[in-house]
């Protein structure tokens, strides 16, 4: 209706942008693939389009910058780093990057980590689900309220609680365990991933789940033959975001951990900085080695991340 | 959205059928079934709510009970009631002056900088753009990155001597500029500041991202076909309908400033001279490093009370026309 071509408002010049929109994703994009006029930009757009390209290249060169200077100041040394900053290594250390993957620290911290994100995603994913179900599919007095009390978590600030979950983990006897970490981690967890949950829960049709009943299934039938495999790409969803708030968490392992043998990464990392302050290229390469498992996860995960995180954010 | 018990539904249906047959269902029975439907209830929900009772909601009132006491924390539980003193005491005090001051500056240059910045970028990135997956994804990025990698990169970028910064502002010939950024009290917010928007910016245009594509394009176009121009398109029509993520995206910035200390704490650990500390970063010095638990639970409950009073006033008077989630990108059946 408005491509710059039957525009019937002032000119084409006057506004290229609102017609050149075709997203990738989307219904939109079928549209674009019915009107080939769109394909192509007329003149006063591609200016335009250069102009967009630029802004995006120079932030895409403030985000890439940092992790470029890391990834390739870890290949030098120290006196390389001060005397040829931008430059390429020359001669290339890799000394820096193999110690680090030499250190059963290195390697201690990440099974940590992992041991952390897995054991937190499962408690926090496992309960929610259920809980989740119970909000979704029952009517019971005072489910309205109990839900609330969940969603009143998500504005409930994490460092609010770590002092006395602290003195509580010390009267466990938690401190220095990772279940101490895990516990807390997963009950904080459990706002958002019992919201996104029931949301999913809630929109499977009834009918569904009756049939399971006249077969004869029990709720717990209901529950863990028909509706969680239905849930798996919510499930999935809400597992991402589970573990990489997991894997990034600083703050409470800080206070639960003294003892080295349990650090995670991020533990690893302060540390790591602190001892070797004046070694720039080295904590380079470490912190560079502590950014991939992240990056990795994330360019699998990528997908599921994104669309927790529009769907949590904007749902408390 | 009152569905009954489930086990109750599959008799109800079969009474239905069966057309009304006095007695079957006798009052011993449905009250058993009942007892058993709320058997289950209970069986699904208490796992969560035991958890999040004792470590989501126990904790408030355990930091509520020793903020009225001076407590270092040894042995049992605290003993020295000392009333509201550790509030008075953290209400005269400068650092905690300071902490506020800093949210505030954090918080100010949040909404007026990285969000415009990111509301840009999403609509720009709305438009059709060769690469624009990949610099969705890249700017992304950080996002999954810790605070703590985060802050150890950009502290070593930022550091005086060998620090990227530093050698780009020499290469460039503008050595004037070069500063101690971390460690001088009027640049150590502006640089606590950029490394934020390196992290979240993303964050918070994949957000009006999603937004943007809820939107239909019908509405565009009918208001290009009236005469709009790309600006009053923006203003009139974009964003107001943009208006609800655009709120939850300030809601979250301020919420997540209120309780920011992983990046503090390892770019600056507040300094210099609390010239970049937050009340998570305060609360932390004395909670762990001082041990005077009753003052820092004091600092804790200020801070639940702030973010609860912003959350409520924020849902009550900013929020009430949102009543549905912003974007429905996935799961929103509700």
């Amino acid at each position: 209706m408005s491509s710059p071509v039957s525009n019937p408002a002032p000119g084409p010049a006057s506004h290229p942008a609102p017609s050149r929109r075709a997203d990738g994703r989307g219904p939109d994009r079928r549209r674009a693939d019915g009107r080939p006029d769109r394909r192509r930009p007329a003149g006063p757009s591609r200016a335009k389009g250069i102009s967009l390209h630029l802004l995006a290249v120079t932030l895409a060169v403030f985000i890439l910058a940092p992790l470029l200077f890391g990834l390739i100041g870890g290949f030098k040394d120290n006196a390389q780093l001060a005397a040829n900053p931008f430059g390429l290594p020359a001669p290339w250390h890799p000394e820096n990057y193999t110690e680090v993957l030499g250190s059963a620290s290195f390697w201690r911290q990440v099974g940590n980590s992992v041991l952390i994100a897995l054991a937190t995603t499962v408690l926090v994913v496992g309960l929610s689900a259920m809980a989740a179900f119970a909000f979704a599919r029952f009517a019971f007095r005072g489910r309205e309220v109990l839900f609330t009390i969940f969603t009143a978590g998500l504005m409930f600030p994490f460092a609010v609680a770590i002092l006395p979950l602290f003195v509580l983990m010390r009267a466990f006897g938690l401190l220095d365990n990772p279940l101490g970490v895990i516990l807390v981690q997963a009950a904080f967890g459990l706002p958002m991933t019992i919201i996104i949950l029931r949301g999913f829960f809630a929109a499977v049709p009834r009918e569904v789940e009756e049939a399971a009943v006249i077969d004869g299934c029990t709720p717990f039938g209901v529950f863990w033959r028909v509706l969680l495999p239905m849930a798996r790409p919510a499930l999935a969803t809400v597992s991402v975001l589970a573990i990489v708030a997991s894997w990034n968490n600083f703050f409470l392992p800080l206070a639960v951990f003294n003892d080295p043998d349990w650090w995670t990464i991020p533990l690893g990392v302060q540390q790591f900085q602190g001892q070797y302050s004046t070694d720039v290229a080295r904590t380079l390469a470490y912190v560079v080695l502590a950014m991939v498992p992240a990056l990795a996860f994330y360019a699998v995960a990528e997908r599921h991340l994104i669309s927790g995180l529009t769907a949590g954010a904007t749902k408390g | 959205m009152t569905h009954p018990a489930l086990t109750e539904r599959p008799e109800k249906r079969t009474r239905a059928g069966a057309g009304p047959r006095p007695g079957l269902p006798r009052a011993a029975d449905r009250r058993r079934r009942r007892l058993r439907g709320l058997a289950t209830i209970a069986l699904f929900l208490l796992p969560a709510l035991v958890l999040y009772g004792l470590l989501v909601l126990a904790p408030i009132a355990i930091a509520a009970y020793t903020s009225l006491f001076r407590w270092n924390g040894l042995g049992g539980w605290p003993e020295d009631f000392i009333g509201f003193d550790n509030f008075t005491r953290l209400f005269a005090s400068d650092v905690f002056h300071g902490d506020l001051r800093n949210g505030l500056i954090i918080v100010a240059l949040s909404l007026g900088i990285q969000l415009p910045l990111a509301l840009g970028l999403a609509l720009l990135l709305n438009q059709r753009m060769r690469g624009r997956a990949v610099y969705r994804l890249l700017f992304f990025a950080p996002y999954v990155l810790s605070e703590v990698i985060t802050g150890v990169l950009f502290s070593l970028i930022l550091s005086p001597e060998a620090g990227l910064a530093n050698q780009i502002l020499r290469a460039v010939g503008l050595e004037e500029l070069e500063r101690a950024w971390l460690a001088d009290p009027s640049t150590v917010l502006p640089a606590l500041f950029l490394v934020m928007t390196w992290k979240y910016f993303g964050f918070y245009m994949i957000l009006f991202l999603a937004g943007r594509q809820g939107i239909p394009r019908e509405l565009g176009e009918a208001a290009a076909i009236d005469g709009a121009t790309a600006w009053k398109q923006f203003r009139y029509v974009t964003l107001p309908l943009l208006g609800p993520t655009v709120r939850i995206a300030a809601f979250l910035s301020v919420i997540g400033t209120i309780q920011l200390f992983d990046l503090v704490w390892v770019l600056t650990g507040g300094g210099p001279d609390h010239a970049s500390e937050t009340m998570a970063v305060t609360m932390f010095q004395f909670g762990f490093k001082r041990t005077q638990i009753g003052y820092a639970s004091a600092i804790s409950v200020v801070m639940f009370i702030l973010s609860m009073i912003f959350a409520l006033a924020y849902l009550r008077f900013v929020m009430r026309r949102d009543t549905r989630g912003a974007v429905t990108t996935m799961g929103d059946h509700r």
